[in-house]
């Protein structure tokens, strides 16, 4: 029995296209190296406990994994580096350090508390993100798996125990712990199902197969005995090569990355395999592969950076004023042995104050002064803002309008530090399938033998009729068209991915066809030529598929509704079962897989060569138009012309076409065929997949042609609804898709991308001599020609703009191909080539590869400086998504790498207006309101400090307390701010949307604008010279309260220190226009607070608080003096800034006041005013649906007029 | 993480997000949600105002009947508090005489500095000052400095709370220098530059003929003579030896009864400032005449400051000083005006509703091209 089985399966595997390799490769030279330099892994399988030879085996990593930034022990270190990597954290590290010397102006405690209170807020953040990672780490650590220990018992075992060289029983739908040798399964040869896609985002099942010699390993007992050993390349991060050998007995066999089940992936429709764990832990493929994501700063922190380095040199340059006075000053003090200010007794002094050497003096002084005027740098702001970003985070993540329930996902903001980006996009660039476009292909129409099948409209169809209808009815039409999509998937629900309606062929009608036979054919084409795996449903019978990509799957179940159903695959076979038209049984066919020649984007086509019952072998192939029309046999284009006719017609409507061929095979071609191909298949060396392409190109020609399928690829919910608001808010929109072109115009006019009347400017390299150069195969030539002809498509397009320049009315679109982007992309040509872009409305790349994605959002990035964001959903967006300065992944249905890839996460596309127009808006609106008031109130308290010291002879003495000072910032003026960062909103998310224009002032960047940041530091000036002035001369000489007594250094302080409390806070509260609950506690509380604070502080005991001992309570509070001085002064500040804002609100509003005033004077409701206003915020060149509307208007009235003339 | 890229442009699977299992793995940084039982809870997000930032909110904008209405109100507010402030400032008596320059006799004008720092000539001076107004007791005797430094760091630092409240600190000295210790290395108390420097000019008045008794109890803070001056602190090796600074103090009285050094050692805060020197507790009445004898010994010629000696009222608001009264006086007036000047701005320029054109963006068009 046994060596039966073995016997066929020898059989088998030679026929089969997965064969392992074959001893014969094994002089192959990247064998030789084995043992050698970087090959140097020795696994001992089966080897366990006390084993002399397993000393080898110790110093491999165990299979713990750790993802976590610190250890406990490099936690304190490490992080308080990264801290102080910050220059304004160390600028306070080292003035907090300087302190502790005599040069302080203020004692070193208060010095270094705020700084410890923001360093440590921001270390324990980083320490409750790394705990979590722990946790993670804990948790997939302590995953279970069965392992060998000894005489065939299998026993669980937690992941991080497995060491290298152990055997180990994975069951179906389990991780595999570690990197695993392949050894056997629960098929007779040896192969496994393999799902990848958490490391590569690939949702297709791959196949794995086991070395011969190791399958036979089936029971647990059989491993009793099994020893083994495997040499083999030293971990690396190369995911799909693997070089090794297996010593097995006396013999030696090589080992291919077909043996290697990578860690990550997961076991899917095997029962169960036995694998030996090569590498482990850190050595996998997949943890030497995952690096840190580019981590990204937003425009605005990194303009905010520009702005403290400003502020440090205001900052330098007050210490070197005041050092300059300070040294005059002091020098004067001793003038020849006769002292000026006798009290400070200059003539015995420290070098501080040394008259004598006023030059140390004064560099002394500077330091001090740096020290003193620091209040200028806001130390709590990176913290603030950090605490900031996090609660806007939760927001958008809580967003229940950008929840998508179908799926259960919600929004994910995975970084948070790029919140204020999202108001600044300025150019989106998105794919198009399963972004723009659904996940789900609809078999919707085939041409068989030059007849056309198929009633069902498309989606495109229907927007195109749309299109052409009146005008008039626009507004409706856009209106229903998401309800049109509902309807069209609800309303019929039938099955998923059929939409395809002729009674011509359905329900066995088609032998009645006058080609029956050739319809038989395409549809066991269909019903045979693909990788997908079906799935029985054991309680109701029904057949559902795994396939590689939807419209795989679409075509499987359009066959089985046509009565080809393909139920069963094996290593060798399909069987299918046929609905015999003349019986009306079902009855099964097995064909027998010889080979398969897969798909690859190079290729564009897949075939599979099948013997059939009757012995006869089919070479049955499918397949791009543009490859497969070549390779037809002139016997075979008997339909050529009314296929190609209708192939046209479906890419017209949208749809995404395939033709279908076939050719019988002779016997002896095929085993020609089959030994070279083998041959190629066991090369292991790069060339393999050249020679097995050149083998497979020799095959597949002479084909007849049998007809075309055409699958829709729908628009997904509310798209071209999305679209049109973007585009209203002026955010350019580029389209980077795989598909072809006229595929990609389509789905560009059902999205409003493209209208009609707008000019098309498209670059392409399917001109007839470019395809003659091709055929000759001149590399050389046709590359200088295609530069040639790209370069001067492009400077076409750009006379076209500028010869259309003058009449505003023209809108342009530019759509360029793969090919053409090749060169488009070069070094010379780009900046031309973005130029004529960015003047265009849209552009839209077709069949662009993942890498000329990421290069064109390389190339808008830096060369227009502009904010760009890249949203995409497959695993080919990733390279866009991490190039873009945001990337947005749609959480869709292909795998996740695009989501972990992307800085946000949506479900759907339509999310994307709320979340650029409303959380973008109001997140770059709080930021940059914030940093500007963080600036202000720094500069409005620190100032005060410079006046004094004007006052104070330069000589660093504070105008506050110790204590006060310091405080400050973390507590009586920080939580207003995080409440402006967190709540404020100037207009409520519904305006956001109504007036998409308010986004503008993002993208122009005029919130944090330099003039903006420079009026709000000079506000601060101001406020401080009125506060300080003010409180002064009020208070200089008289006596402070009737009892006579004056006011001191300390009344004085904490007056103006009272006065600049009030006046930061009121300021707040006059900046912001909404007011909730929390607004008012956090102003109101902060002014309360620093009340009770004195309160407090001055009654603890004097040794601490020194001059601020009982100074409210026993000075302060009685006096009259004190409360109307702060009345005052508060009032006063305050009269500038409102009136200016009130000239600014009444008379040059921005847009979002003018929406304000529109809210406030309730015209709302007032369409024709709320359409005037908008209108007025239309760019003409615009594109969208309501753009389009006011072209077809436009274009109406011209019409009229005309003819009244 | 290396991609490898899909091979298919557009693959995409039917059907799967219902199926496709928990995504357990952890390798990388991925959703925090994805816990092994998904399916369990749903992940929408819960409604609330709060989380949908939809919290009902007080949306003040600027209106013409805000703006207006504020500086109105600002205005009517700050004039009447602007006039009783001047009102009560005004009816502070005051009478502000110099004298460092008077009590210079002719012969020691031309070195003044040899004259104060000369130990031997006779610091007394005479003068004489008839009461214009009535006024009130208790009036309040101030001296003024001006250009003094109170407030330098060197200065302000120069002392040590510990040992001016505690007798066992004596020996702390620390930031005194160089008035810690004496010669022969005892410590100084009070220790350090303020204390050192304190004023020594007296005065004595008299109407009259009759002598006015100068009260100098209570001219300082009573929390400083509790808690910062210690009752059981008797002052040592105080100006003994070496340069003598100002005045002496009288060994056997505790340092929270020497209230004349702890008014001088409530640091002014600006370089110009009074200091209470005593009170009288008389009226004096129109017409008479004080006679102020001076002992000008303060040396305050060499750094060129002045030396006033202040007589003064109080009321409420505290001593003569008109500016808070005209300052609110004029803030109020202004208020007014912009008022005025805004409803004549609403009245004759109504604004042009909705105008984008003042929209910066707009207004360079060239921006968005």
């Amino acid at each position: 029995m046994r060596s039966g089985r073995r016997k066929r399966k020898l059989h088998l595997s030679k026929l089969y296209s997965f064969t392992c390799c074959r001893a014969s490769s094994f002089e192959d030279e990247l064998y030789s190296q084995i043992g050698g330099r970087g090959y140097s892994r020795v696994v001992l399988c089966n080897e366990h406990g006390g084993n002399l030879e397993s000393e080898v085996v110790r110093d491999y990593a165990d299979n713990s994994v750790r993802s976590t930034k610190y250890t406990p022990a490099t936690f304190l270190p490490k992080s308080l580096f990264e801290q102080f990597r910050r220059v304004a954290n160390f600028y306070f590290l080292v003035t907090g350090i300087l302190a502790f010397t005599k040069l302080a102006p203020f004692n070193a405690a208060s010095a270094i508390f705020p700084l410890i209170i923001v360093v440590g807020a921001t270390m324990v953040k980083e320490g409750i993100e790394d705990w979590r990672r722990k946790k993670q780490d804990i948790e997939v650590n302590n995953r279970r798996v069965k392992v060998h220990k000894g005489d065939g018992n299998f026993e669980y075992t937690e992941w991080k125990n497995l060491r290298v060289g152990n055997i180990v029983k994975v069951e179906k739908d389990e991780f595999f712990p570690a990197d695993l040798l392949l050894l056997s399964s629960s098929y007779e040869d040896a192969v496994c199902y393999v799902e990848t896609m958490n490391l590569d985002g690939e949702t297709n099942l791959k196949l794995k197969q086991g070395l011969e010699i190791t399958s036979s390993l089936h029971g647990n007992l059989s491993f009793q005995k099994f020893r083994a050993t495997v040499k083999c390349e030293d971990p690396n991060a190369n995911l799909y090569s693997f070089v090794g050998s297996l010593e097995f007995g006396d013999q030696k066999y090589p080992l291919s990355p077909q043996q290697l089940l990578l860690r990550d992936s997961k076991l899917r429709n095997t029962d169960y395999i036995f694998g030996a764990v090569i590498f482990t832990g850190h050595d996998t493929k997949v943890i030497q592969n995952s690096t840190d994501p580019p981590s990204k700063r937003s425009r605005i922190e990194r303009k905010m950076d520009r702005v403290i380095y400003f502020l440090f040199c205001i900052l330098f340059l007050m210490a070197f004023v005041g050092s300059i006075f300070f040294y005059i000053l002091t020098k004067d003090d001793l003038q020849g042995g006769s002292m000026k200010r006798w009290y400070l007794r200059p003539d015995d002094t420290t070098v501080f104050f040394d008259p004598k050497r006023p030059a140390a003096a004064a560099a002394f002084h500077c330091l001090t002064a740096l020290m003193l005027y620091g209040f200028f740098i806001p130390i709590s702001l990176y913290v603030s803002i950090e605490i900031v970003k996090v609660l806007q985070s939760i927001f958008i993540n809580q967003d229940i309008h950008m929840y998508y329930e179908q799926a259960d996902k919600p929004a994910n903001a995975r970084t948070s530090n790029l919140n204020e980006e999202l108001g600044q996009v300025d150019t989106i660039l998105s794919d198009k399938t399963g972004t723009l476009t659904c996940n789900s292909m609809e078999f919707v129409k085939c041409s068989i033998a030059g007849v056309a099948y198929g009633r069902g409209i498309t989606e495109v169809e229907k927007a195109m009729g749309k299109r052409k209808g009146s005008p008039l009815n626009h507004e409706q039409v856009i209106g229903s068209e998401p309800n049109s999509i509902n309807e069209s998937s609800n309303g019929k629900a039938s099955i998923k991915g059929f939409n395809f309606i002729d009674e011509r062929i359905m329900n066995g009608n088609w032998v009645n066809e006058p080609h029956a036979d050739v319809i038989r054919r395409f549809f066991r084409l269909l019903a045979i030529c693909h990788t997908a795996i079906p799935e029985m449903d054991e309680d109701t019978g029904n057949v559902s598929y795994e396939a590689e990509s939807p419209d795989e799957a679409a075509f499987v179940i359009a066959a089985r509704e046509i009565g080809f159903e393909f139920c069963k695959r094996t290593q060798t076979s399909v069987s299918t079962f046929e609905l015999d038209p003349v019986s009306g049984k079902k009855v099964e066919r097995v064909y027998k897989l010889l080979n398969v020649l897969e798909f690859n984007s190079s290729r564009k086509r897949m075939s599979v060569i099948v013997e059939d019952e009757e012995g006869k072998i089919f070479l049955l192939c499918k397949g791009a138009d543009s490859v497969m029309f070549e390779r037809i046999a002139k016997n075979g284009r008997e339909f050529q012309d009314k296929t190609m006719e209708h192939v046209h017609d479906y890419a017209d409507a949208g749809l995404r076409t395939l033709i279908l061929a076939y050719r019988e095979l002779d016997v002896e071609e095929y085993k020609e065929f089959r030994n070279k191909f083998s041959k190629a298949k066991n090369l292991v060396c790069a060339d393999q997949e050249r020679q097995i392409e050149k083998i497979s190109n020799k095959i597949e020609r002479n084909l007849i042609l049998l007809g075309a399928t055409a699958v829709e690829d729908k628009l997904q919910n509310g798209v071209p609804d999305c679209i049109d608001k973007l585009a209203q808010a002026g955010i350019k929109i580029w389209v980077l898709t795989g598909d072809k072109m006229e595929t990609a115009i389509n789905i560009g006019f059902a999205c409003s991308l493209l209208r009609q009347g707008m000019k098309q400017i498209i670059i392409h390299l399917e001109s007839p001599e470019i395809k003659a150069l091709e055929k000759d195969g001149d590399k050389l030539a046709i590359i200088k020609a295609s530069r040639q002809s790209v370069l001067q498509q492009i400077s076409e397009g750009a006379a076209q703009l500028t010869a259309y320049r003058g009449s505003s009315q023209q809108a342009f679109a530019l759509i360029i191909d793969g090919k053409s982007l090749v060169y488009a992309l070069d070094d010379n040509i780009k900046n031309m080539f973005l130029e004529l872009a960015i003047r265009c409305a849209s552009v839209i790349c077709c069949r662009s590869s993942p890498k000329q994605k990421a290069l064109v959002t390389r190339l808008v990035k830096s060369g227009t400086r502009k904010t760009t964001l890249a949203i995409g959903d497959g695993a080919n967006d990733v390279g866009m998504l991490q190039e873009a300065d945001i990337g947005v992944g749609i959480s869709g249905v292909e795998g996740m790498q695009a989501v972990m890839s992307s800085d946000i996460a949506i479900a759907q596309f339509r999310y994307l207006d709320r979340l650029l127009l409303v959380h973008g808006h109001w997140c770059y609106r709080r930021i940059s309101s914030m940093i500007c008031y963080f600036f202000y109130k720094n500069i409005t308290f620190g100032f005060t400090l410079f006046l004094y010291e004007v006052y104070a002879s330069f000589s660093g003495e504070p105008a506050y307390n110790d204590w006060l000072l310091s405080i400050y910032n973390v507590f009586f003026s920080s939580l207003p701010v995080i409440a402006l960062g967190v709540f404020d909103q100037d207009v409520s998310a519904r305006y956001c949307l109504k007036f998409p224009l308010l986004y503008q002032e993002g993208v122009q960047n005029v919130l944090f604008s330099w003039r903006r940041i420079l009026s709000w530091m000079l506000n601060g000036f101001i406020s401080a010279i009125i506060i300080f002035f003010f409180c002064t001369k009020a208070m200089e000489l008289q006596a402070f309260d009737s009892e006579g007594r004056t006011a001191g250094r300390d009344i004085l302080g904490a007056t103006m220190y009272t006065c600049v409390v009030w006046v930061v806070n009121l300021q707040i509260a006059l900046a912001i226009s909404y007011f909730t609950m929390i607004q008012h506690i956090f102003i109101w509380g902060s002014i309360a607070f620093w009340y009770i604070f004195l309160l407090v502080y001055g009654a603890m005991s004097p040794h601490f608080s020194t001059n601020a001992y009982q100074v409210f309570a026993e000075t302060l509070a009685p006096s009259p003096m004190y409360w109307i001085v702060t009345f005052f002064v508060v009032i006063s500040t305050l009269i500038p800034y409102f009136s200016y804002s009130a000239i600014q609100m009444r008379f040059f509003p921005m847009f979002h006041e003018i929406v304000q005033w529109i809210r406030y004077e309730g015209k709302t409701k007032d369409p024709e005013y709320c359409h005037m206003v908008r209108q007025r915020s239309l760019r003409p060149t615009t594109v969208g649906s309501t753009a389009r509307l006011a072209a077809m208007a436009n274009d109406r009235r011209d019409r009229t007029t005309i003819n009244r003339r | 993480m290396i991609v490898r890229l899909s091979e298919f442009d557009n693959c995409f699977y039917v059907g799967r997000e219902h199926k496709s299992p928990p995504l357990t793995n952890k390798m990388m940084e991925m959703e925090p949600q994805s816990a092994p039982t998904p399916k369990k809870h749903s992940k929408k997000p819960k409604y609330s105002k709060f989380s949908q930032q939809e919290l009902p909110a007080w949306k003040p904008i600027l209106t013409p009947g805000w703006v207006i209405a504020t500086f109105t109100v600002v205005g009517i507010v700050f004039i009447p508090v602007g006039l009783a402030s001047l009102f009560s400032s005004e009816s502070v008596e005051e009478a502000s005489i110099r004298y460092d320059d008077q009590c210079l006799t002719e012969m020691h004008s031309e070195n003044a500095v040899e004259f104060i720092q000369n130990g031997l000539t006779n610091k007394t001076c005479t003068t004489s000052w008839i009461v214009e107004r009535r006024m009130q007791a208790p009036i309040f005797i101030y001296y003024q400095l001006d250009n003094y430094y109170q407030n330098h760091r060197r200065y302000v630092k120069s002392r040590n709370d510990k040992q001016l409240m505690n007798p066992a600190s004596e020996g702390d000295t620390t930031n005194c220098y160089p008035q810690d210790k004496t010669n022969d290395s005892m410590p100084i108390v009070p220790c350090g530059l303020m204390a050192w420097s304190l004023f020594n000019d007296t005065y004595r008045f008299s109407v009259n003929t009759n002598s006015l008794a100068v009260n100098k109890k209570d001219i300082s803070w009573g929390s400083d003579r509790s808690s910062k001056f210690g009752s059981k602190v008797y002052p040592k090796n105080f100006q003994v030896g070496g340069v003598v600074g100002g005045a002496k103090l009288d060994e056997n009285i505790p340092l929270s009864q020497q209230e004349d050094l702890i008014v001088w050692m409530r640091t002014a805060a600006l370089p110009s400032f009074r200091k209470l020197y005593g009170k009288i507790e008389t009226n004096l009445e129109v017409n008479d005449e004080v006679e102020i004898v001076i002992e000008n010994n303060y040396n305050t010629y060499e750094f060129g400051g002045k030396k006033r000696l202040i007589l003064s009222t109080s009321t409420w608001i505290g001593g003569k000083n008109p500016f808070l009264g005209m300052a609110y006086l004029f803030v109020g007036g202004v208020s007014l005006v912009c008022a005025i000047v805004f409803i004549l701005l609403y009245v004759i320029k109504p604004r042009p509703l909705g105008d984008p054109s003042y929209l910066s963006w707009n207004k360079n068009p060239g921006l968005l091209k």
